[in-house]
C-alpha cells in the first residue's frame, strides 16, 4: 500500500507545524523520517494515522483519503505513538487481545495472532505480567506487538527504539527490516545510525518542510564536496613528503593532521580522485604507506547542514 | 455497536480489576442501607410499606458516587496518551464515549440490582405499590445516566481527574438542587423554565409512579447533550 502525502499542512494557532509537505512512500519501502525536535515529524505521522486531520492537503493510504474515510484507513495502519502509551494495569496478553478486538481481527484468529506477536516480539516469559511491571524495553516490545497485531500493510513508528538496550535495538531493527519487505514503513528516529541501518530512504524535514530526500548514499554525495583522504607515510621527512604531495596534480590542498606521525589530510580538486597519485608517489620513492582512507561525510554532518539553515 | 461493546467490556473489566467497582458497590450498599434502615427518618418511621426513603437516600448517594466513577474515564486516557492509541484504531470518538457511558451505567445497574432485597423485605412487611417501586428504580437509572453523561463531559474537558470530579459535582448540583430552588424563588415563565431544568422535579415525578414522556424526554436530552458535547470536545484536538 502506497502512502501519498499531498500538500499536507497543519496549523496550530498561527504556527505552521507542517508546511505543504509532499512525498510518497511505496510498498516494501522503509522510510526514515528525520528532523530536529519540533520539525513536524510526529504531526505528520499523526496525520497519516488519522489522529489529527490536516488543515490543508490530504494523505492517501492505498488510495483511501484520511479526511474522507479515516475508519477504513485506520484498518490498514499500525501506529506506534511517540511515548508508547499502554494500559499499565492490564496483563500483556489481555492488552493484546483487546487491541486485536479493536482492530477487528476475527475471533478465531485472535488467539493465534496474539501468540504470534508474543513470539515475534520475544514476550513469551512475560505474557501474564502486568504492563506496569515491565521494563521500558519490554514495554516497547508490547507497543510494537499491539501495533502489528492485525498484520497491517502500513506501519507508522514514532521513535520505535527509544529506551532499548543495544541488543534489543538490533533485534527491533532486524524485525522492522524483516516486516518492511512486504509492508510500507515510516519510522522516525533521532539516532541517525539507526535510520541508516534500517531505512531504504531518508527524509529530513525542518520547520515543516522537506530539506533532504534520498538514500543515505545520495544524501552524503550531495553534502560532500571534493574527495578528502587521510594519508599516513610514517617514514621519511615530513616536509619532503608534504612538498611531494602538493605536487600531485589532482590534489588541491594538503594539511598536516595534528596527531603527528606524518599524517596528512589531502583534498582533491573537484571531480578528481587522488588515491592513485598518492600510491604512485609512494611506490616511486619507496615509501611505506600505512594509511589511505577516504573521509566520508557522516550523516550527522548532512543532518546538521540541512537543518541548521 | 460491536465496537461500543468492546470498550464497555474493557472499561468494566478495568473497574472491577482495580477494585473501584467493588469499593463503589459496597459503599453504596453501606451508605444507602444505613440511612434507609437505621438512621434518621428511616423506613420504619413512615409507617407504610414504601421504598421512597431508599430512593431519596440513593438519589443523594449516587449524586456523589457517579462523578467519582466518571472522573477518570477520559481524563486519565488523555493524560496517559492511551487516547491517541485508541483513536488511531478503527473506532470513533462516539463509540469510545458511548462504550464508557454504558460501562458505568451497567455498574450502577448492578449496584441497584443488589438493593432488590430491600424491596423483597419491605414487600414482606406489608402491601407495597409495585408500580412505584419499579418506576423509582427507573428514575434512579435515568438520573444516573444523566449524571454519567455530565461526568464524562467534564472528564473530556481536562486531563486532571480531580478537576473533572469537582466540575461534575458543580454542574450536577445545579440540576440536583439549585434549579429547583431558583424556580421556587422566582415567578412566571422563568420559574417554569427552572422547574423544567431541575432534575429533581423530573426524578420526583417518575419515582411517584407517573411515567410521563415529558420526563423521559428530559433525561434523554441531558444524556444526549452530555455525550454529544463530550464527542465534540474529543474531536476538537483534530
Amino acid at each position: 500500500m502506497d502512502i501519498v502525502i499531498d500538500n499536507l499542512t497543519k496549523v496550530y494557532g498561527n504556527q505552521k507545524a507542517v508546511d505543504s509537505l509532499c512525498f510518497t512512500v511505496k510498498t516494501g519501502e522503509i522510510l526514515g523520517f528525520l528532523g530536529p525536535n519540533g520539525a513536524g515529524k510526529s504531526t505528520t505521522m499523526k496525520a497519516i494515522s488519522c489522529y489529527l486531520s490536516p488543515t490543508l492537503g490530504d494523505v492517501k493510504v492505498g488510495g483511501i483519503s484520511v479526511t474522507e474515510n479515516p475508519d477504513e484507513v485506520k484498518k490498514h495502519i499500525g501506529y506506534l505513538p511517540e511515548n508508547n502509551p499502554l494500559y499499565m494495569d492490564m496483563p500483556i496478553i489481555d492488552f493484546l487481545k483487546f487491541s486485536a478486538e479493536l482492530q477487528g481481527v476475527f475471533k478465531e484468529k485472535t488467539e493465534q495472532r496474539v501468540k504470534e506477536m508474543i513470539q515475534v516480539c520475544g514476550l513469551k516469559n512475560e505474557k501474564y505480567k502486568k504492563i506496569s511491571e515491565l521494563s521500558k524495553g519490554y514495554r516497547q516490545r508490547v507497543g510494537l506487538a499491539q501495533t502489528m497485531i492485525h498484520d497491517p500493510e502500513v506501519l507508522i513508528l514514532d521513535e520505535p527504539t527509544t529506551g532499548l538496550d543495544p541488543n534489543q535495538i538490533v533485534e527491533i531493527r532486524e524485525l522492522i527490516k524483516k516486516i518492511g519487505k512486504e509492508k510500507t514503513v515510516i519510522l522516525s528516529s533521532h539516532i541517525l545510525a539507526e535510520v541508516e541501518a534500517t531505512c531504504d530512504r531518508i527524509l529530513i524535514i525542518n520547520k515543516g518542510k522537506i530539506v533532504a530526500n534520498g538514500t543515505a548514499e545520495q544524501l552524503r554525495k550531495k553534502a560532500e564536496g571534493n574527495e578528502i583522504l587521510h594519508v599516513q607515510i610514517p617514514e621519511g621527512d615530513h616536509n619532503t613528503i608534504f612538498r611531494e604531495l602538493q605536487n600531485i596534480p589532482t590534489i588541491s590542498m594538503v594539511d598536516y593532521l595534528k596527531d603527528g606521525n606524518n599524517r596528512f589530510e589531502i583534498q582533491s580538486k573537484e571531480g578528481e580522485s587522488s588515491s592513485k597519485g598518492v600510491f604512485d608517489l609512494c611506490v616511486k620513492n619507496g615509501w611505506y604507506l600505512s594509511e589511505l582512507t577516504p573521509v566520508e561525510t557522516k550523516l550527522e554532518d548532512v543532518f546538521r547542514k540541512v537543518t541548521m539553515e | 455497536m460491536k465496537k461500543i461493546w468492546i470498550i464497555t467490556k474493557h472499561e468494566l473489566q478495568t473497574t472491577f480489576d482495580s477494585l473501584i467497582a467493588y469499593i463503589m458497590i459496597i459503599s453504596f450498599l453501606g451508605f444507602s442501607g444505613f440511612f434507609t434502615w437505621f438512621f434518621g427518618g428511616d423506613i420504619f418511621y413512615v409507617n407504610q410499606a414504601s421504598l421512597s426513603t431508599f430512593f431519596n437516600v440513593a438519589y443523594w448517594t449516587l449524586f456523589f458516587f457517579i462523578p467519582a466513577l466518571t472522573m477518570k474515564l477520559i481524563a486519565e486516557e488523555k493524560k496517559a496518551g492511551t487516547m491517541e492509541m485508541l483513536l488511531t484504531k478503527p473506532i470513533t470518538e462516539r463509540q469510545i464515549i458511548w462504550g464508557k457511558f454504558l460501562a458505568i451505567l451497567l455498574l450502577i445497574i448492578i449496584a441497584l440490582t443488589l438493593t432488590l432485597p430491600y424491596y423483597i423485605t419491605v414487600w414482606s412487611l406489608g402491601p407495597i405499590d409495585h408500580g412505584a417501586v419499579w418506576s423509582g428504580y427507573l428514575g434512579l437509572i435515568l438520573m444516573s445516566a444523566a449524571y454519567i453523561s455530565i461526568g464524562i463531559f467534564t472528564s473530556c474537558l481536562t486531563n486532571n481527574q480531580i478537576v473533572a470530579f469537582l466540575l461534575a459535582l458543580l454542574i450536577g448540583i445545579f440540576f440536583h438542587v439549585i434549579f429547583s430552588m431558583l424556580s421556587s424563588n422566582v415567578t412566571g415563565s422563568i420559574s417554569s423554565v427552572f422547574n423544567y431544568l431541575s432534575l429533581s422535579t423530573h426524578f420526583e415525578s417518575i419515582s411517584r409512579g407517573v411515567i410521563d414522556s415529558k420526563d423521559i424526554i428530559y433525561f434523554l436530552s441531558v444524556i444526549f447533550l452530555g455525550l454529544t458535547g463530550s464527542e465534540a470536545i474529543l474531536m476538537k484536538r483534530k
